[in-house]
């Protein structure tokens, strides 16, 4: 009797379900597992796909397609160095700009500011990555642009000694890659800005107390307490937010200037990878050659944006030190990616 | 006395420390500067547009008068985006799912995390170009451009976000619900059905409004997949307008209605995103799991 009360039939013990009862489980759990199986799938085609339709340009033109310089439609060469060029001098301008003031923010929000008044402005700086990136477009060719003219002349003039920086006063049009620059630091401030944030917080309280007992000013204690332990967290933010400023299209395309060639100083026209596939792929559409010359740049844009993040990844990992700081910037850039701080 | 006399700290470093403070304070003015500016200005050149006619009429592609509105753009973000997240949200907070419930730190459940974290970082104009190689050459569906494949695009988008931010908000559900459900003989479906979800929901409803609020604002996939279509139209198998899409040709038409026309549809669309930013921050906050 006691025997049957633990058993039910056969071998099956009473606290097992039965075979039927134990299904809806395994659809689910293979059913979950199945669809990550296949989004991972599905991203590799698509980067096969894409591959495959750059085919044509790349075996044409081969290594030229990314350093020789001579992009010309009309004669159906596809050299895309004044893109790569376009792409990299933006981007560092972006950062240039971008990261000091985010940087410098983040210090402010995390060390001076009075508590009360860190939540409002840490949402005010976050909400300009709401802001979306054809509003920015219109903002910089409308405003920013014609604005920001007899700025860009007076510094070209004065500083015309400066090889790169000055020169061609006269000839600066509101289109260039110096604007192109601005528009994306302020693009990508808010990710860099929320990423140093959260690295800041991690730095522990006692490196801090330290330095200011042994009579460090609040600034000696942040140069030499703070920063030093931030920097590799800091350093991945910024990485972050060059790759945002590397594939960003629509803003660059409406401010660049789109000219294919290599500009000779900062405030000169030029053309940005983003930019071109956005302008041409149009009247590509019909030109085999010139379509799969787009689609290669999309791919070269693409290798580069990887190559960027898995190396942000990878200091952003080695900055925090942990699971829970690594979780918080995982947040981080996640509030920063939809311009809300409300997930933190 | 013998001993050590103390110093003060000197004049030079008080000033450093007081320059630098003052720098990092002007450095916080200037991030939110362009914020005023470009809210400043859309409210300025925006305003100007908007009228019962500019809710009310399509774009009418007149090369004289009346330009028309931004109805059929309005209405067709509103379709695909919408389409977009009925893709993204099931199928990102099933992913979350298995990587909370299933995957936990195995192995598999690690690539597909540092895959979603890899999403994050793609340009977005690059997702167009998957979905332009994949659908739109091919004709999918009949069509080359159509709405339905620019909802796909957007989705790809989404994706990663919707996932991480519900699997932060899954993570959040403390285990001991899990164990309790669990001992009292629930199956495993049914704890992930009535408990871990229900608890989850304020949460995940943040994440998505947030995903949707992104995929909103995108123009460059759209540019790819949708292209642009003048008249309010409900086929998704067909090109659409949005609001992103009209305001990127409206910038470059040399027509000054055209270009107010393009402020006015800017205001509505950061309109609609800070909306649904507000929403998702009330909805966060009413519920914060404790």
């Amino acid at each position: 009797m006691e025997a049957s009360s633990a058993t039910v039939s056969g071998d099956r013990s009473a606290l097992q379900r039965s075979p039927l009862h134990r299904l809806p489980d395994r659809v689910l759990r293979w059913g979950l597992t199945a669809l990550a199986v296949l989004i991972l799938a599905l991203l590799v085609y698509f980067f096969i796909r894409l591959i495959g339709q750059s085919h044509l340009a790349l075996s044409k033109f081969g290594f030229s397609f990314v350093f020789g310089n001579d992009w010309d439609v009309s004669r159906n060469i596809y050299h895309g160095a004044a893109l790569v060029v376009g792409t990299l001098i933006t981007s560092a301008i972006a950062l240039l700009i971008g990261v000091p003031v985010a940087v410098a923010t983040a210090l402010f929000l995390i060390e001076l500011c009075p508590r009360r008044a860190r939540t409002p402005l840490s949402i005010l700086v976050d909400l300009l990555a709401a802001v979306p990136s054809v509003v920015y477009g219109l903002w910089g060719v409308f405003v920013l642009g014609p604005k920001l003219i007899p700025v860009e002349r007076w510094f070209a003039n004065t500083f015309s000694f400066i090889p790169f920086l000055g020169g061609g006063g006269s000839s600066i049009t509101p289109g260039n890659y110096f604007i192109a620059g601005l528009i994306l630091a302020i693009m990508i401030l808010p990710i860099v800005s929320a990423i140093s944030r959260e690295v800041l917080a991690t730095v522990p309280p006692e490196h801090k107390e330290a330095a200011l007992a042994l009579g460090a000013t609040r600034w000696e204690m942040i140069r030499m307490a703070i920063l030093p332990y931030a920097r590799p967290g800091i350093t991945g933010g910024a990485m972050l937010g060059l790759g945002r400023a590397i594939g960003e299209t629509i803003a660059v395309v409406l401010v660049i200037g789109d000219a294919p060639t290599i500009g000779h100083h900062i405030f000169d026209q030029g053309y940005s990878l983003a930019a071109v596939i956005a302008n041409e792929f149009g009247e590509a559409a019909n030109t085999p050659i010139h379509s799969s010359a787009l689609f290669a740049a999309g791919l070269v844009l693409f290798v580069l944006t990887l190559i960027v993040n898995i190396i942000a990844r990878w200091f952003v990992a080695r900055g925090t030190r942990g699971m829970r700081a690594a979780g918080d910037i995982t947040d981080a850039v996640d509030a920063a990616t939809v311009g809300s701080g409300a997930l933190q | 006395m013998n001993g050590v006399t103390l110093h003060g700290i000197s004049a030079r470093r008080r000033r450093t420390d007081k320059v630098m403070r003052a720098s990092l304070f002007a450095a916080t003015l200037i991030a939110l500067v362009p914020l005023v500016l470009i809210i400043y200005y859309l409210l300025y050149k925006g305003l100007k547009a908007w009228s019962g006619s500019f809710f009310t009429t399509d774009p009418n592609g007149n090369f004289f008068g009346n330009p028309g509105g931004v109805r059929s753009a309005i209405f067709g973000t509103l379709e695909i985006v919408g389409l977009a997240t009925l893709i993204a949200v099931p199928i990102g907070i099933c992913v979350a799912l298995y990587l909370t419930e299933y995957g936990k730190d195995g192995p598999f459940a690690s690539v597909v995390r540092y895959f979603v974290d890899v999403m994050t970082g793609v340009p977005s104009i690059v997702f167009g170009l998957f979905i332009y190689i994949v659908l739109v050459i091919s004709h999918a569906g009949g069509t080359g451009f159509a709405a339905w494949k620019g909802s796909l695009a957007l989705s790809l988008l989404m994706l990663p976000i919707v996932i991480r931010s519900a699997e932060v908000v899954l993570l959040l559900v403390p285990d001991s619900l899990r164990e309790a459900a669990l001992a009292l003989g629930a199956p495993r479906w049914r704890v992930v059905t009535r408990v871990v979800l229900p608890t989850a929901t304020p949460g995940l409803v943040t994440g998505s409004l947030l995903a949707i609020s992104r995929g909103m604002g995108e123009t460059a996939p759209l540019l790819f997949t949708v292209s642009l279509a003048f008249g309010l139209t409900g086929n998704l198998n067909a090109q659409m307008n949005s609001l992103p899409l009209q305001i990127f040709t409206d910038i470059t038409n040399p027509r000054s209605v055209i270009v107010t026309r393009a402020w006015g549809a800017a205001l509505t669309l950061v309109a609609l995103v800070l909306i649904l930013n507000l929403v998702a921050r009330a909805v966060s906050r009413r519920s914060r799991m404790a």
